[in-house]
């Protein structure tokens, strides 16, 4: 099987006046497992339907396997794709399904049994292979949806939202299946979700996309740690980072201001050396301790609600300027609505944005 | 639901006249037909059983045999041609063209025009010295000949011709709405496993739209059974009796000729074949669990 690169330049594309896509760029390193991550309507779509040749493109240069392909037919590309509705053949059956691409493109019979033989038993999906699709669950319908692509043995398999039609449990379910076929196979995928958490557990990298534009494209581990700007930070990570609104002061030490709370900056990794001036400081909820309240560094919080999740819970505090935030702390914490608690807010664990700009610092 | 005595008494006095018309019209007068076809009534109705004599006159009659065997040629191809008609034109809209409103609209134009409108127009057309063979005449075409409607063996492929004209612009708009029911994602689908766009249409589309074309066809056959004015207003069931219809041989044998048992009887048959058809294509639906 063959694995291509991908290698996407200046990618321009519009609807009428309405520019989508605008001087894109994105390499794909073959067998990468990429995903485009971005709210509905931010052009992740548009961007895999140029990839697959689905849509013109205005301008630009798309190269798979290091051939130019901007304007060769999708069947020619050596991709694959999967599709949010399934857009499985509805009169055929399953093995019909996987079979009818392949037979139209006058592939030898043996060499389809043998394709459809692999796919549907590496899918699980020999047992129904003369059902239709609507005998089929929804979970049966995507991994069918899969498999008529994985015949096409193709370089770049492409994945349009493929699990957002499906409950939160065959969600899950048919994650790890796709995790698995990608270490199995080794195959390029570009996968699109607007579900950070499918983003995070699949995905080699990340490219972060808001308004046509990537935010950030980086290792999950980067872009859960060190968010580019505030789009990343609030859109990646649930429940969500707290965003504190204050000034950066390096008088006395360097540290954040906001009202009468200090937080210590020592140990924050500037990416610009640091100057007064209004910021935002985000910190994940996990990252923010109870310690005793006489430490040094002791922030005073107090609990407006504690909301219980399971394995931890979320408490929800103010600041004594008002700033609302969330913190985890384990199930059996002792918090009430009302305690005051001192926190830790470790600065590692900061990401610091530019007030007007949003970009980190 | 429960409901009070008085609000169930409402809702049964605001359906009775429905229910009356219903019985009186439709299962009154039926019944009465049925009866008429067992007696020797001519211009009064009158109860003189004869049991089926008047099936087995209408059984030798020339006129009755040539209407029937005319409405299966008739209903054959009017109801293929307009469906196949109307899925190309539906197929060709759907490749996304301009002004496709407009197209639609002017398509759909031959529909609201009522038979008796549609009949005297393509008489016009049809006919030798004032239609399409004169015109093609007076253009130099010296040889040419379109003269089907004076010419008994082929007079009821003209209404063939008027009812497709007719009846190929709804069958569009039901296909139409049938095919822009594909979702787009098998379009991509079908495109990225290299169907050509034929094959995707023969394969996979109109397998989808099976309910589309029960529909359409449903419409058309209703339309070839109730098959009278287009008959009487393009050639009035000549030349001859060469285009006759068993819809026009009731109203004639009822008013005309003063046959009120031979036209009963002729209704009645009628009637007895759409019900031998249609039953079984109910019940299968019925066992299909598809009755909507
Ligand atoms: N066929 C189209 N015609 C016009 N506008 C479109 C079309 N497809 C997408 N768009 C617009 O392009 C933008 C990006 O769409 P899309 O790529 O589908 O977003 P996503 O997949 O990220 O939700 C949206 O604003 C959408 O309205
Ligand atoms: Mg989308």
């Amino acid at each position: 099987m063959q694995r291509s690169n991908v290698d996407i330049t200046n990618l321009q594309i519009g609807f009428g006046g309405l520019k989508v896509l605008e001087n894109l760029n994105l390499h794909v390193d073959a067998s990468e497992f990429l995903v485009l991550l971005g709210p509905s309507g931010c052009g992740k779509s548009t961007l895999l339907n140029a990839i697959a040749g689905l849509i013109d493109v205005k301008g630009g240069e798309i190269r798979i396997g290091d051939r130019d392909v901007t304007w060769a037919e999708p069947k020619d590309r050596g991709i694959a794709m999967v599709f949010q509705s399934y857009a499985l053949y509805p009169r055929m059956s399953v093995r019909k399904n996987l079979s009818f691409g392949l037979k139209v493109a006058r592939t030898p019979q043996d060499e389809i049994d043998s394709r459809v033989g692999e796919a549907a038993k590496m899918l699980r999906l020999t047992e129904l292979l003369d059902r239709r699709p609507s005998e089929l669950s929804g979970g049966q319908r995507q991994r069918v949806a899969i498999g008529r692509a994985l015949v096409r043995h193709a370089g770049v398999y492409l994945f349009d939202e493929p699990l957002s039609n499906l409950d939160a449990q065959l969600r899950a379910e048919l994650r790890v299946e796709i995790k698995r076929l990608h270490a199995r196979l080794g195959a390029t995928m570009i996968y699109v979700t607007h579900d950070q958490i499918e983003a995070l557990t699949l995905a080699d990298r990340i490219a972060v996309m808001q308004g046509g534009v990537i935010q950030q494209l980086d290792t999950p581990k980067k872009i859960y740690r060190e968010p580019a700007n505030r789009f990343v930070a609030s859109f990646v990570g649930s429940p969500a980072m707290n965003f504190i609104r204050g000034r950066i002061a390096r008088d006395g030490g360097l540290a954040f201001i906001a009202g009468d709370a200090r937080f210590d900056l020592n140990g924050y990794a500037f990416r610009t050396p640091p100057s007064d001036a209004p910021a935002v400081l985000g910190i994940r909820p996990e990252h923010i301790e109870v310690i005793g309240s006489d430490h040094p560094s002791a922030v005073p919080a107090r609990v407006e609600m504690v909301e219980p999740m399971g394995a931890d819970a979320l408490i929800w505090c103010r600041l004594a300027d008002g700033t609302a935030f969330s913190f985890r702390s384990d199930a059996d914490a002792q918090a009430r609505a009302g305690d005051t608690l001192a926190l830790r807010f470790p600065a590692e664990a900061f990401s610091l944005f530019d007030d007007q700009s949003g970009q980190r610092l | 639901m429960r409901l009070s005595l008085t609000s169930r008494l409402s809702v049964i006095s605001a359906l009775l006249p429905a229910l009356m018309v219903m019985l009186v019209v439709y299962i009154g007068a039926t019944s009465w037909t049925a009866w008429m076809s067992l007696t020797n009534s001519r211009m009064l109705p009158n109860n003189n059983f004869v049991g089926f004599r008047q099936y087995e006159l209408l059984l030798t009659n020339d006129r009755w045999l040539t209407s029937v065997h005319n409405v299966i040629i008739y209903g054959v191809l009017f109801v293929s041609l307009a469906l196949l008609i109307g899925f190309l034109l539906a197929v060709a809209i759907d490749q996304r063209v301009r002004a496709e409103d407009t197209i639609r609209s002017i398509y759909l134009y031959p529909y609201a025009m009522s038979f008796v409108v549609t009949g005297l127009v393509w008489q016009w057309l049809l006919n030798p010295t004032l239609g399409i063979q004169h015109v093609l005449r007076s253009w130099g075409f010296a040889g040419a000949t379109f003269d089907w409607i004076v010419r008994p063996e082929t007079a009821i492929y003209c209404l063939v011709i008027a009812g497709v004209w007719q009846a190929s612009g709804l069958v569009m708009a039901i296909m139409l709405a049938g095919l822009r029911g594909v979702d787009d994602e098998i379009w991509k689908a079908a495109r990225v496993d290299g169907l050509p766009k034929w094959r995707v249409y023969i394969s996979i589309v109109i397998p989808m739209m099976g309910a589309s074309f029960a529909t359409a066809a449903v419409l058309l056959s209703t339309a070839v059974v109730r098959l009278y004015d287009l008959s009487v207003s393009m050639t009035n069931g000549g030349p001859g009796i060469a285009s006759e219809v068993p819809a026009k041989f009731v109203m004639d044998h009822l008013f005309e000729r003063a046959n009120i048992g031979l036209a009963t009887a002729a209704a009645t048959t009628m009637l007895i074949t759409v019900i031998a058809v249609v039953a079984p294509y109910l019940y299968w639906r019925a066992r299909k669990g598809e009755v909507r």
